[in-house]
């Protein structure tokens, strides 16, 4: 049986790992590629990347980052943020990728996901989906709409029509990132994460909201998720990855043992 | 030198990253002079079935491979590259290599033990049941998972080729090995230590299987 997957997120920004509130604020914690091999080392099963630079040359300190991390990892890790063409797949993918997420690009072009799946095939394109709660409407009747650009602006998009065409379109998995819960450390958002992975096909990751052992448990459970995204709980050190996955454990919950 | 068969089939590299980072020298190519000239060949591949045998034939390494691997040297498949290894796969209705006889079928609608259906592809970490001793897959421990990306599996037509198999709602072929072959449907170069240990070990291997 397949191990539910528990994910370190590292946000970066011109190479420096950064965690973010609300998308508001940002407190810089290290070096990307020393947590990336601290969490390799401890059993995470995937590291999710997430390029917040704003600068061209930021970027290429990034695609660096990618590479010295490809060197020392050996477990899958995708890279989002900043991916607006295939080109830019290819080169985070050429630097040692497995996986690139796309997001507000595939928002304003959905081809991106198309393109991307057929040149890379569907298991490297991750649709990154940012999440508000709203008012049940004609527009958005799963009541959860799809927010871009970092959680400022709101699209009208319904967040299950998006998830369901996204998938049609040839992502191979869908990180859901809950805006209302990320950096609460309250817990996830259970009732959007299972909603939305009860009706696609794919793998869903659930993001935003992790502050104890306990919220994974919810997550993977009632949440129906198939990989955990963790942040704050680790990069701070509050909680390792093997404290969790033994708690994950006590609770019934299959994780992967580290050997 | 390890080579690596290149044929367009995904990207290659973290094969040869995991390699240097054994310290394993190795070339990715699809130059059949520079192939020869390794110890042991990786056949690796993400992707589609079809394309995959055209880009093979179309750089004639369809009948390349079938001769290393009648030759008795070592080869290991990753992936599609264990796919293709088979006779014939359901993907793109695809004539194979034929070096192990079976089919490549895909994963029908499946229910895990809530009830739902299970998700297509199989991705993520899973175990790996090794069924006899073989040295590629010498000292991995019993509980040792590995990281799969994959819609397709392999059938071996004979038991005797099945030397790891893995629970998806049922059991299904992860390993296989004939001879001087061996193949796995999981990607040893993302797997952790475990599958380095097998990248390892195949590197060491002399091409006889323990039988």
């Amino acid at each position: 049986m397949l191990s539910k997957r528990i994910i370190p997120c590292l946000d970066v920004r011109d190479g420096i790992l950064t965690k973010g509130v609300k998308f508001k604020g940002n407190v810089d914690i290290g070096d990307p590629v020393t947590a990336a091999e601290r969490y390799y080392e401890q059993g995470a099963d995937e590291i999710v990347f997430y390029d917040i630079t704003a600068s061209a040359e930021g970027r290429n300190i990034m695609i660096d980052v990618v590479r010295r991390v490809a060197e020392r990892i050996f477990i899958p890790f995708s890279v989002g943020g900043g991916i607006r063409t295939v080109d830019d797949m290819r080169r985070v993918i050429l630097a040692g990728a497995e996986k690139v997420s796309v997001n507000s690009a595939a928002v304003e072009n959905p081809h991106l996901i198309t393109e991307g799946a057929r040149a890379f095939g569907n298991q490297c394109i991750v649709l990154g989906m940012d999440v508000k709660k709203v008012a049940p409407s004609a527009g958005t009747p799963s009541g959860y709409e799809i927010v871009i650009q970092g959680g400022r602006k709101y699209t009208g998009i319904d967040a299950l029509w998006w998830a369901q065409e996204g998938e049609r379109r040839g992502a191979g998995e869908i990180c859901l990132n809950s805006i209302d819960a990320d950096g609460t450390q309250e817990g996830y958002e259970i009732s959007l994460t299972s909603m939305i992975s009860t009706q696609v096909r794919i793998p869903v990751i659930a993001s935003g909201g992790a502050g104890k052992p306990e919220h994974l448990t919810e997550v993977l459970t009632a949440g129906r998720a198939d990989a955990a995204l963790i942040a704050s709980m680790v990069h701070y050190q509050t909680y390792t990855i093997p404290e969790i996955k033994h708690f994950l454990q006590g609770k019934g919950v299959k994780v992967r043992n580290l050997w | 030198m390890i080579g690596i068969v290149d044929y367009r089939a995904g990207n290659l590299t973290s094969v040869a990253r995991a390699l240097n980072y054994l310290g394993e020298e190795c070339r990715i190519t699809d130059d059949p002079e520079i192939l020869a000239a390794a110890s042991h060949i990786i056949f690796p591949g993400v992707g589609a079935a079809g394309e995959a045998m055209a880009n093979l034939r179309e750089r004639k390494l369809d009948d390349w491979i079938r001769k290393w691997v009648a030759d008795g040297r070592p080869l290991l498949g990753i992936c599609l590259g264990t796919q293709v290894i088979f006779a014939y796969s359901e993907e793109n209705d695809t004539e194979c290599l034929g070096l192990v006889p079976g089919a490549v079928r895909r994963f029908p609608e499946l229910r895990g033990e809530d009830g739902r259906l299970l998700k297509i592809p199989h991705m993520g970490w899973n175990g790996v049941r090794f069924t006899r001793e073989h040295p590629v897959f010498r000292d991995i421990p019993a509980g040792a998972e590995f990281y799969f990306v994959h819609s397709y599996y392999p059938a071996p037509a004979e038991d005797k080729w099945l030397i790891g198999e893995t629970d998806y709602g049922r059991p299904f072929c992860s390993a296989v090995a004939r001879n001087n072959l061996v193949a796995v449907q999981f990607h040893p170069e993302k797997s952790g230590r475990p599958g380095l240990k097998i990248l390892a070990n195949f590197c060491r291997w002399g091409g006889r299987d323990a039988e």
